[in-house]
């Protein structure tokens, strides 16, 4: 159906039922073959769903792209602990709009991929922690998760299967890095929303000290048609590295923004001018931002022949990330678009790490001081420098995210900074 | 299937900066680095704690791993190669020690941590020399922690030593990071500051930089006109080990000294805030002789030869000695050999105690003891007596109709009357300062604090530990042992003891639990009697 625009080039997996009110409810997901999956997976070894979902080549669609299948099989075998799920709805990449619309539109595949998930794994629990900001979602999800248990989908004996599976909604109290999956499980345990030092990871010491795996909300509402039809299935769209479809949240100068479920490897021109009807008043394209803030820009040419597949973006020079594309046309000041962004870092570090704590606010005071027309050449340097000090020298990539933004744009823009650097000009500064 | 049974490694070989060793399994690449001589900058690390690796200084290349890794939290493993000064590494710590000089406000000049900072000690080891912030710094100000801290928040560096030490070590979670970002800073709950805690000094002593700092030290000293002296807390029967900074001949302040067996890294605030009686001035410089109602200051040589012809005319008559468990076991010892020799008697000591012990929860084995003294349990093995009430007063009655000797050693005697033995034979009094009761002794001596000399205290479990003279003492002031084993020896015609080490000698030979100890078995961290203490490790 598709929400609020749909395109004939989409295959509509995940995103079926979005803007179908009645798909929201338990009787309507049914009725739409709703926890058909869920049935056929209890029927199943565990095992075998874990095949499944390694045959699929479905990778985690929260912005890394691991294969989820074999992250799912790094959980122990062994029951000695209790092992736990959690699903990451915490969306607070700028630029992603995706899994809220999951939360709003279809609950219950959500639910639905959960409880599969947790079965293949042998989680007795799962959290799904939402955003803090995700109001209205999250009373959607927790409506239908009450509703699940209500119908024996969830508790003690799932469906009939012996199986105890518990969801528990948790809403966070919207914090970027409580994204980041070891911030996600202190927040949760109810510490401070920091990330934690892997080794250990999460299979073996994760959320309340428990193997745990967690999953972005679009890699589990993936799994229940995928257990329905098969791996191979999946396989017909995509590329071979990138198999399957993918939530595309278009914003940015384009007349139709919005979400779009397109296979992955769908040319980044088409999705510009032909799903989204093009350029707001056909003006021409400057730079697309392809997977959300923390990865680099793209200039126009770069982007016109972009596939959009995991590796298709990393070989036009940037990162598929959460498929969040931000597309800017020439009237955009980039200066001011990347300050912006550092801004949100440097507010949204969680001050553990020094080189972020200090790195994203000292990004952003020098790239506000250029933008207010009080820059020197030599801070573009300085800024290059400062953000190669911020690669992989924390704990969690927020820092890293910082560096990809600035430094493609100073390499790309690099007039733009010194127009503003040297003459004071700006860039459609009305 | 018969395998030649191999023997176990004994532990993990591994090259850091071309160097080879083998350290057991678990140690942290920081440790054994450290083992090797190598010292791998950090903040957040401390051995006391746990280790979050959110500094990022420690950082080390490792070959094979695809970037740095924090060296105080990835154990060692066979075959590892390490290079903490490579060009990757130390580029990395350059960086970040550009990070924290954004913000700090670089006021060595008035900062107390100045000189024995680890930031001024890192940059000027590795920084750049030339800084390219150019923006304002933050500025959070200061802050009264409560308690006996001050918290200068713009010299910072958000190590969190002092969170972690309040929720670990003390278990009482009296200081929070709040905010995020390089908004975040340290800070109390609300109205809860640190006058809640009993240890919180040594926040001060874990902060590596001047960011927590003591309101009792505030601008007192330049930590580099210091000097330290291996010590041992006076303020309770646990025998926390310290150093003694002092300057001019003044304590300035008392520092833990690490000893893993009796305090690790940490002392209480009760202990660590009682030094200023070691500077009083009031002191006894001279020996003083009262004859014929006038007290008369004299030299050693005639005072000891009165002494000696006073008191051996005194022999076979029973001796009460009163002496103080603040006294080392050498001058107790002394005094021991001295009553033994003019024929017997008997030896009290009095001393406060605490209704309750102050527990440091989260470090086994240490807590402020309730008897508050250094070494109440060295007088007890000599023989002494505890007499009096929990203030330490009292006890002293039956000096009333005592005919012999009193001997009283270190106790002033603050409560007694002037006339607290009216019919002794004699009076002597060997101390360091005197009081109203005090007046008019025969004999007032005076001798050195354990501050002023080299001794040993034995703790509560019968530790022995050694201090060392910190001080000069004041005047002709000189150690007991060295007074009364020199009017011993003359007694018996022989010398007595010229060093403490002799004089330690002579306690050792006496008492069982001692057998086998001298200066060098003690050594700086003790020497067990009887039964050996547990060894707690931080972390386990």
């Amino acid at each position: 159906m598709g929400y609020p625009y749909s395109h004939e080039k989409e295959v509509p997996i995940i995103s079926e039922h979005f803007g179908d009110p009645e798909a929201r409810t338990l009787e309507g997901w049914k009725a739409r073959g709703g926890y058909e999956a869920l049935k056929k997976a209890l029927d199943m070894s565990p095992e075998d769903v874990v095949e499944i979902v390694k045959a699929s080549g479905l990778r985690g669609r929260g912005g890394a792209g691991f294969p989820t299948g074999l992250k799912w099989s790094f959980m122990p075998k062994d029951k000695a602990k209790p092992h736990y799920l959690l699903c990451n709805a915490d969306e607070s990449e700028p630029g992603t709009f995706k899994d809220r619309e999951v939360l709003r539109w279809v609950p219950h595949l959500l639910i639905e991929g959960c409880v599969i998930a947790a079965y293949a794994m042998g989680a007795e629990h799962v959290y799904i922690y939402c955003r803090g900001e995700f109001f209205e979602a999250t009373q959607v999800l927790a409506k239908a998760v009450e509703d699940a248990y209500a119908d024996g989908i969830l508790g003690d004996d799932v469906l009939g299967s012996g199986q105890k599976i518990d969801v528990t909604v948790f809403a966070g109290a919207g914090a970027y890095i409580c994204g980041e999956e070891t911030g996600l499980m202190s927040s949760l345990e109810g510490r401070r929303g920091e990330p934690r030092v892997k080794p250990p990871f999460p299979a073996a010491v994760g959320a309340f000290g428990m193997p745990t795996t967690i999953n972005n909300v679009e890699t589990l509402a993936a799994i229940p048609p995928i257990v329905r039809n098969g791996g191979e299935w999946y396989r017909q769209w995509g590329t071979e590295e990138s198999p399957g479809t993918k939530l595309f949240c278009v914003s940015g100068h384009v007349n139709r923004p919005g979400n779009y479920e397109l296979p992955l490897g769908f040319p980044l021109k088409d999705l510009i001018y032909e799903v989204c009807c093009g350029m707001v008043e056909d003006r021409p394209l400057k730079a697309v931002i392809p997977g959300g803030s923390s990865v680099a820009l793209l200039s126009a040419e770069e982007a016109e022949n972009c596939s959009l597949s995991y590796e298709g973006v990393i070989e036009a020079g940037s990162m598929l990330g959460c498929a969040s594309v931000i597309v800017m046309d020439e009237t955009t000041d980039i200066v001011h678009q990347v300050a912006r962004m550092a801004s949100f870092y440097a507010h949204e570090s969680c001050g553990q790490c020094t080189p972020c704590r200090e790195g994203t606010a000292w990004v952003t005071t020098i790239l506000k001081r250029i933008e207010d027309g009080r820059g020197t050449e030599d801070d573009l340097d300085t800024l290059v420098e400062v953000t190669d000090q911020m690669i992989g020298t924390t704990i969690c990539v927020l820092s890293d995210s910082v560096a990809p933004p600035v430094q493609s744009s100073i390499e790309k823009f690099r007039d733009e900074y010194l127009a503003l650097i040297r003459r004071g000009e700006r860039v459609g500064a009305a | 299937m018969a395998k030649k049974a191999t023997a176990k490694p004994a532990g993990v070989t591994l090259t850091i900066d071309g160097q080879e060793l083998t350290v057991p399994v678990g140690t942290t690449l920081l440790q054994a680095a450290q083992g090797a001589g190598t010292e791998v900058p950090h903040y957040c690390y401390h051995p006391g704690l746990s280790s979050p690796a959110m500094c990022r200084l420690c950082l080390v290349e490792v070959e094979g791993a695809p970037k740095l890794l924090p060296s105080c939290t990835t154990t060692v493993s066979d075959g590892q190669v390490v290079h903490t000064q490579s060009d990757d590494a130390t580029r990395m710590r350059q960086g970040v020690l550009e990070f924290y000089l954004l913000n700090h406000p670089l006021d060595c000049p008035i900062c107390d941590q100045s000189g024995e900072c680890d930031l001024q000690d890192y940059v000027f080891a590795e920084g750049r020399e030339h800084g390219r912030g150019r923006e304002a710094k933050r500025v959070f100000g200061r802050d009264d922690l409560g308690g006996d801290i001050l918290f200068y928040g713009d010299r910072c560096v958000m190590c969190t030593r002092c969170v972690r030490f309040m929720n670990e070590i003390e278990e009482k979670p009296l200081l929070t990071v709040v905010e995020r970002g390089n908004r975040a800073v340290i800070d109390t709950f609300f109205d809860e500051g640190l006058e809640k805690s009993d240890w919180a000094g040594n926040v001060v002593d874990i902060c590596p930089v001047g960011a927590l700092v003591s309101k009792d030290f505030l601008h007192k000293a330049r930590a580099w006109d210091l000097e330290h002296t291996p010590s041992i807390c006076p303020n309770c029967s646990q025998g926390c080990n310290i150093d003694l900074h002092t300057r001019d001949n003044l304590v300035h302040r008392m520092k833990p000294r690490i000893n893993l067996e009796v305090n690790g890294h940490w002392i209480c605030d009760y202990g660590r805030g009682r030094y200023e009686w070691l500077n009083r001035g009031d002191r006894l410089e001279v020996p003083v002789m009262n004859a014929e109602g006038r007290n008369t200051a004299m030299s050693w040589t005639t005072a000891l030869e009165a002494l000696k012809v006073r008191i051996g005319a005194l022999r076979k008559s029973s001796v009460k000695a009163v002496v103080s468990p603040f006294w080392s076991n050498e001058d107790l010892g002394a005094v021991s050999r001295l009553v033994e020799t003019l024929g017997g008697g008997s030896i009290v000591f009095r001393s406060a105690r605490a209704e309750e012990e102050v527990v440091l929860q989260g470090y086994e084995g240490l807590a402020r003891r309730k008897a508050l003294a250094p070494n109440g349990q060295g007088a007890e093995l000599l023989g002494c007596t505890r007499v009096g009430d929990d203030l330490g007063q009292g006890g002293l009655e039956d000096l009333m109709d005592h005919e012999g000797v009193v001997l009283v050693l270190g106790d002033a005697l603050d409560d007694q009357p002037e006339d607290f033995a009216p019919n002794a034979g004699l009076v002597l009094y060997l101390g360091a300062y005197t009081s109203s009761a005090l007046a008019s002794v025969d004999f007032q001596l005076p001798v050195t604090t354990f501050a002023e000399q080299e001794g040993t205290f034995t703790n509560h479990a019968g530790r022995v530990q050694r201090f060392w003279p910190a001080l000069s003492g004041p005047g002709a002031a000189r150690p007991a042992w060295l007074v009364l084993g020199a009017l011993v020896g003359a007694l018996q015609g022989e010398d007595g003891p010229n060093t403490a080490e002799k004089a330690f000698d002579l306690v050792a030979q006496a008492i069982k639990s001692y057998k086998g100890l001298d200066y060098e078995t003690i050594g700086a961290q003790g020497g067990p009697s009887g039964a050996p203490v547990p060894v707690p490790v931080p972390g386990d």
